[in-house]
């Protein structure tokens, strides 16, 4: 993405604009459907336990404290910045709630000041942000080791555990009578939620038309720093919900809970078609990436597949998703087709990585057969 | 060489060294030491502070090179993924030819983190991807690796020779070998940013990519080179680190991404792109080398270990951006006038 792609304005009216048939055909969302199809058919295929509606919803819990805090992350990544610190603060406000647990106060009220906690994290971030104006990286990088320090500031290395089952509920009890978790029935209301205020609000215009020419928005009158306000503090409060799930789920906190989830929770965004650098994206896009990363995930472990090697499927994703929408242009870019000197570096470049993966996979050999 | 000095009103010599990011850092790393020496003696004594230097040495390296990156207004988060991937793959070799001599494990560490680094270079130059997204994908596929390659297995110190242990730890004129490669690391940085083309490049291109386009600046080579760079560094930082602890494991450095980019900001260099120096990152490795060994020493709990140096983070980041709103009207009102 260039800086001139940028300067085109943003319509900021309400009214969306029709576009004709074809383009709005080939939209990304699409493209994650067939993928979502064809993830589902190799897994079944694969496995006798992977079409099965029990097996699938209670899988599905795993992914729910993402989902929340992938709600506000799509909006603020829409307006061209990120939040590292989600899972730091989710961290923060489950500790801060199993802290003051374990020193005797009822659960529902421990839940209540971790999600004030959440907020006024989100609002801390938010606000050094926008009075500051530096990219959200630079703060939520500080916020990130900052919230996660509290954490074990606060809990050491003790865990809290004994949540009573009124609690747990939230985390693991599915809606009475059906097998849909309560977890899900709560993601799927908060993103009706989230969707609805991203395209169908005034704020959710705002948030386009921030991503795509910050500048303009500041001259026709609106206050951008109140809008990214508003934007952390809905993350920081979805985060401390997420932690509240998470918590319950597990049925006991430790200060390194959730620790790494905001890789999750960014690969899931900007897989959604959410631009990395503001002003496109849909809520529907996300929502499906994140069943995407669900089914894959579920089907690897159905495979036995180990889930630190399960993420080197995820970050290449990651990396592919960004990198393919930018191979049409990088080829239309270099109008005299192939030159010698591209040829050979491509060439060099695919020599190094064949030797690389023939070293990686033979000193592995040698060494296993040692043993 | 600090851009941010330029836009400056003069002042006192007080005022003027209270700006300077190195002299502030110094004072303030003196501080800590002899706070933590009051409380517990022992602090002062050269034997404990070789370890503060081993610690702070193996953070220089690797933030040195992630401040090049930070120069050029990019990230890698990749860098403690990089280092576990070659730190596991030389001591796998190792553990099968004991025999190899040391300097061709350090360089086949130095190799196979190159090729990482150009991979996260490629995917960022010619991708077209950005920098916090490449390296955000490199970091959990590098992990990844690791743990496909060792079976979630560990090389544990009775698998490693002799010789091979001694190579970080083994002291020459009274310095662990660690700290003088790191000194020698930081005078080639020092001499490659300053006095030649390519590491002049790195600031123009880090100051205004665009007018270093214009003019004539090859920007994505210089790029593609400061990520290859990291790569080459994190390789031996590898060695280093699996000679030190006298182990691969899956989880080596966890997390150590954090520390390096906090050691470079804490250090000066900015966030924004264009400005930092070899002794701010130095003294941003010293001063967080020091912290993390002041609180175990003086009996405060480790756990406030990663609070600090986030607060600090926050702390350098606010103070730097203030005092450039503050430099950029100073130079404003000049104009008007």
């Amino acid at each position: 993405m260039t800086a001139s792609d940028k300067a085109v304005p943003a319509s900021i009216s309400l009214a969306p604009v029709r576009k004709p048939l074809l383009p709005r055909l080939l939209r990304w969302e699409w493209f994650l459907v067939v993928l979502i199809l064809g993830v589902s058919l190799l897994n079944a295929a694969l496995s006798p336990y992977f079409l099965n509606v029990q097996n699938l919803f209670r899988a599905s819990s795993d992914f729910m404290e993402m989902g929340l805090m992938m709600l506000p992350m799509v909006l603020i990544i829409v307006t061209g910045n990120v939040d590292l610190a989600v899972a730091s603060t989710l961290g923060m406000t489950a500790s801060f709630m199993g802290l003051m647990f374990n020193n005797g106060v009822n659960i529902w009220l421990a839940a209540g000041a971790a999600l004030l906690l959440g907020a006024a994290a989100g609002l801390f971030s938010g606000y050094l942000i926008a009075r500051l104006k530096v990219p959200a990286l630079v703060i939520t990088l500080g916020t990130y080791a900052f919230y996660r320090g509290l954490a074990y500031v606060m809990l050491g290395d003790q865990a809290a555990t004994g949540y009573p089952s009124s609690f747990t509920y939230i985390g693991q009890g599915t809606l009475p009578g059906t097998p849909v978790p309560f977890s899900m029935a709560l993601f799927l209301l908060m993103a009706l939620v989230f969707g609805l205020v991203l395209h169908k609000t005034a704020f959710g215009r705002y948030l386009y038309a921030i991503g795509n020419n910050q500048d303009a928005v500041v001259y026709s009158g609106i206050r951008v720093a109140r809008v990214k306000v508003i934007a952390f503090l809905l993350s920081g409060t979805m985060s401390a919900l997420a932690g509240l799930v998470l918590a319950a789920r597990f049925g006991s906190t430790r200060p390194d809970i959730g620790t790494g989830l905001e890789l999750a929770v960014i690969t899931a965004a900007v897989l959604g078609g959410v631009d990395i650098n503001g002003g496109k994206g849909t809520m529907v896009g996300a929502i499906l990436s994140l069943l995407l990363i669900g089914l894959m995930r579920f089907g690897m472990g159905l495979l036995n597949i180990q889930d630190q090697v399960q993420n080197i499927a995820i970050g290449a994703l990651l990396i592919i998703s960004v990198l393919l929408p930018n191979v049409p242009q990088k080829i239309r870019d270099r109008r005299s087709g192939w030159d010698a000197r591209s040829i050979l570096v491509v060439l060099l470049a695919l020599i190094v990585v064949v030797a690389f993966g023939w070293f990686f996979f033979w000193s592995r050999a040698v060494v296993f057969s040692l043993s | 060489m600090a851009s941010d000095r330029k836009g400056v009103a003069r002042g006192g010599l007080l005022v003027r060294a209270a700006r300077s990011r190195e002299i502030v850092l110094g004072v303030f790393v003196l501080l800590l030491i002899l706070a933590t020496g009051l409380r517990s003696p022992s602090f002062l004594t050269f034997e404990s502070f070789k370890l503060v230097l081993l610690d702070a040495a193996m953070l220089a390296v690797i933030a040195l090179a992630q401040g090049m990156i930070i120069i050029t207004r990019g990230i890698d988060l990749s860098v403690a993924s990089m280092l576990g991937l070659t730190a596991m793959m030389v001591a796998f070799v190792i553990r099968a030819y004991p025999e190899t001599p040391i300097i061709l494990t350090v360089l086949l560490g130095i190799a196979l983190g190159g090729v990482l680094g150009s991979l996260n270079g490629v995917i960022i130059t010619a991708g077209g991807v950005p920098p916090i997204i490449a390296t955000l994908g490199t970091l959990s596929a590098y992990r990844g690796l690791v743990f496909l390659y060792s079976n979630g297995s560990w090389i544990n110190a009775y698998q490693l020779p002799v010789d091979f242990k001694q190579l970080a730890k083994g002291e020459w004129l009274g310095l662990p070998n660690l700290v003088v490669f790191a000194v020698v690391i930081a005078i080639m940085v020092y001499i490659f940013l300053n006095h030649t083309h390519a590491g002049r490049d790195i600031y123009a291109l880090g100051s205004n990519p665009e007018a270093a386009k214009i003019a004539g600046i090859r920007t994505g080579q210089i790029t593609f080179m400061v990520y290859v760079i990291c790569g080459l560094v994190c390789g031996f930082a590898g060695v280093m680190w699996a000679s030190r602890y006298e182990a691969a494991q899956t989880n080596t450095a966890l997390g150590f991404e954090l520390q390096t980019v906090a050691a470079a900001v804490i250090g000066g260099v900015s966030m924004l792109g264009g400005s930092g120096t070899v002794p701010g990152v130095l003294l941003g490795a010293l001063l967080l080398a020091v912290i993390q060994n002041g609180l175990t020493v003086s009996g405060i709990s480790p756990f406030w270990q990663l609070a600090v140096q986030g607060f600090l983070i926050l702390l350098a980041v606010i103070s730097d951006s203030t005092f450039q709103q503050r430099a950029r009207r100073l130079s404003m009102r000049r104009v008007a006038r």
